[in-house]
């Protein structure tokens, strides 16, 4: 088998067979509760998982739920179809400036402005794609990463958008719930400026549709394009693959999820600048991607969590904590460079050399180490 | 035509252009001279390991910090030194080598910490890139601390007190002062821009650097070992390349690059901070892509043009637009040239 020999501590092989072999309604039940613990995660008093320093309610849904959000969606174009995207945060960005703006300047509310965030960012992520994903992987990473400073110094140098001041007093979603449905209490939604509450469960299932969404699209002939144009992308247009679409397709989804993240964020923010939509910010989901497992969506959305919630957790080490996080990226990559929780196709895809379609491996063409136990790993 | 006095304004006008041709020319170059200089460890790296050397940046940024930390040590405080002729040349060599040292350092450091595991377990490049951007926020972070100030507290975890004494950071966010070594004079005219000592001294000094790396990678054994491993890194092994040693060797060059440039950077702009790698490391990786990645000369070429179009662009449509002025010329560049303008070539370039 692959794996043994790089891998000393692979746990999800066997933890994802194990889980694989389970009977169908046990592993509803088990997603089940883990979705209403999810729900009531604000509500409990977890001694460790807390965060001393800020409101925990608030640390779930921004950072942690848009992080889990934002890297579901960026693992689409990373994981998924391989293409590396640094800019990421200009999706996110054209999201949140859409629903500020149509709400602030033309009175839009927040349902019927959602369906044009998120088309405005697929667009974007179109006319960003059209040209640049003919590029190699190195320089579409370089150009995404021009692309999402253009953006964030575009909205900082035009006035009609608020300039460096960015967009205030953005509304909050009109409210429902509240009553009793057939003697059942149903939960109070009514968006304020202080209980984050109604927004971390708002949050939570637009999570769950994208999470399923993007789990049927990887199942599906979609998914099987975007596995082969990652793996040899050569190979896959010739044997009839429409790359080029597909990696359009990836790009634009992306984007779509990373406005909807955007938007869902301006709405309870109450007001952004510029300065909210730094390359850092891309970094940093990046990260989670590749922290959590490229790929891999269990993997991601743990990387998401992670990423930002030991930031949060860790507040009382002051300027320390942004030390040891840093330090923490560089352990993790060097001794789990596939991520926590791997895509197993995607981790071995990882170790044999140079693959095409963007990122290639490192160690192909100078561990030679590595490629001994490749040949190995084959016979 | 637009009024003279708007030009003077600061308005953003084509007439801006054609009034500031000369002096944002010279700018250009001088900038231009930098981005230059930090674009060559990019491509470097670039060249021997296909590989994005994100922290390059902060290997730049503990250049200016070594450059201001030597003149320190060297008694230059306040506004700066009078000193002139051989006093001033030892001064000069002397931060400019601590810079060196600082940066030579820190990349082969960054190399056995960040990418030499990942090489040798083959891991993929984007694990790599992830590496690089940690250690990256972790120099930021580390310089800040340095810096500011660091206490030692007892700290809780909960209601529990972990480890009896933790250093308590405040980080140092804002710039320090770079005190001026050269009493800064005209020169000499070129139409109507004038040419000051210190960008003739950084212009000079950053095509001297580039001159000398470019024959160390043309014509000396270790330059061989380099263009051998970015050609075949499999079979310049197996013709006795020690490939560690190069790949060391690589980074410690374009390291010393980086400082050589961070000390020229701070002797122009004249203070320094712990992100001030940020801008000027995408400045420059935009540069080595835009004269062709892997090539030392396209990375002079790209530089220097890039120098110029920004300054150019900035005096037509204001400072603001610099960067993204930037970024859009690499975009037009990569459609028309996807390779770069000179193409990507470390391994071609024959002794």
């Amino acid at each position: 088998m692959f794996g043994k020999r790089h891998y000393r501590f692979d746990l999800t092989g066997p933890v994802a067979d194990g889980w694989a072999r389970l009977p169908r309604p046990v592993r509803w039940t088990v997603v089940g509760a883990f979705v209403a613990l999810l729900f009531l995660l604000p509500g409990l008093k977890i001694p460790v998982l807390n965060t001393p320093k800020s409101d925990f309610a608030s640390v779930l849904f921004a950072p942690v739920g848009i992080y889990v959000l934002l890297a579901v969606g960026l693992n689409v174009v990373v994981g998924f179809a391989g293409l590396l995207d640094l800019g990421y945060v200009a999706f996110f960005a054209i999201g949140a400036y859409t629903y500020g703006i149509m709400s602030t300047q033309h009175g839009w509310s927040f349902w019927p402005t959602l369906p044009l965030s998120v088309s405005l960012a697929m667009a974007a992520g179109v006319v960003l794609g059209t040209p640049t994903l003919r590029l190699r992987g190195d320089y579409l990473a370089i150009v995404t990463l021009g692309f999402g400073e253009i953006v964030r110094i575009s909205a900082n140098n035009t006035s009609s958008i608020g300039g460096p001041r960015g967009v205030s007093n953005i509304p909050h979603p009109g409210s429902f719930g509240g009553g009793t449905f057939l003697g059942v209490r149903i939960p109070d939604f009514k968006f304020g400026l202080l209980n984050p509450k109604p927004y971390y469960w708002m949050l939570l299932i637009f999570i769950l549709v994208v999470v399923f969404f993007v789990r049927r699209l990887e199942k599906s002939r979609v998914g099987r394009a975007w596995t082969a144009i990652r793996e040899d992308e050569d190979a896959a247009e010739l044997m009839g693959v429409p790359t080029f679409r597909f990696k359009l397709w990836a790009f634009a989804i992306g984007a779509g999820i990373g406005g909807l993240g955007g938007q869902v964020y301006a709405s309870q923010v109450n007001a952004f600048t510029p300065q909210n939509f730094q390359f850092t910010f891309s970094v940093l989901i990046l990260a989670a991607v590749v922290l959590g497992g490229s790929g891999n969506l269990p993997g991601v959305i743990l990387g998401g969590a992670l990423v930002a919630y030991l930031p949060e957790r860790f507040r009382s080490f002051d300027a320390l904590r942004q030390l040891v996080f840093a330090a923490a990226l560089v352990t993790v990559m060097v001794f789990r460079p596939q991520g926590l929780l791997p895509s197993r196709r995607r981790a071995k895809e990882l170790t044999e050399s140079e693959p095409a379609g963007g990122m290639g491996s490192l160690g192909g063409e100078t561990g030679l180490e590595q490629a001994r136990t490749a040949n190995v790993d084959d016979a | 035509m637009a009024p003279l006095s708007r030009v003077h304004e600061g308005g953003s006008t084509i007439s801006n252009l054609v009034h500031q041709f000369w002096s944002q020319t010279i700018d250009g170059l001088t900038i231009g001279a930098i981005y230059a200089l930090v674009a060559l460890g990019y491509t470097m790296v670039y060249g021997v390991l296909r590989l994005i050397n994100f922290a390059h940046s902060e290997v730049f940024m503990l250049g200016t910090f070594g450059a201001l930390v030597a003149a320190h040590f060297m008694g230059l405080n306040g506004v700066g030194s009078t000193h002139h002729g051989l006093g001033l040349l030892l001064i000069l060599v002397g931060c400019a080598l601590v810079a060196m040292a600082y940066s030579g350092a820190t990349a082969v450091v960054l190399e056995r910490i960040a990418y030499r595991p990942l090489r040798k377990r083959g891991a993929s490049r984007l694990a790599a890139l992830i590496s690089a951007i940690g250690a990256s926020l972790f120099l930021q972070e580390a310089v800040s601390a340095w810096r500011g100030n660091i206490r030692w507290r007892a700290l809780h975890l909960g209601h529990l007190p972990v480890f009896p004494n933790l250093p308590l950071v405040s980080a140092k966010r804002d710039a320090d002062q770079f005190p001026r070594i050269l009493t800064k004079s005209t020169w000499f005219h070129v139409f109507d821009g004038q040419v000051r000592n210190d960008k003739v001294l950084i212009f000079v000094a950053a095509i001297f650097m580039m001159v000398v790396l470019d024959q160390i990678v043309r014509r000396t054994r270790l330059g061989r070992g380099i263009r051998a491993v970015a050609q075949d890194p499999e079979t310049a092994t197996l013709m006795g390349v020690d490939i560690d040693r190069v790949i060391t060797l690589t980074f410690l060059l374009g390291g010393i690059m980086a400082g050589a440039a961070g000390f020229l950077y701070v002797l122009y702009i004249e203070n320094t901070s712990y992100i001030v790698g940020f801008v000027l490391g995408i400045k420059a990786f935009t540069a080595a892509v835009l004269g062709g990645i892997g090539n030392l000369r396209g990375a002079l070429v790209g530089g220097l043009l890039l120098g110029l179009v920004e300054n150019y662009g900035a005096a037509v449509l204001g400072t603001q637009w610099k960067d993204p002025i930037a970024f859009a010329v690499l975009l037009a560049v990569l459609m028309a040239r996807p390779t770069g303008l000179l193409g990507e070539a470390l391994a071609k370039a024959r002794a």
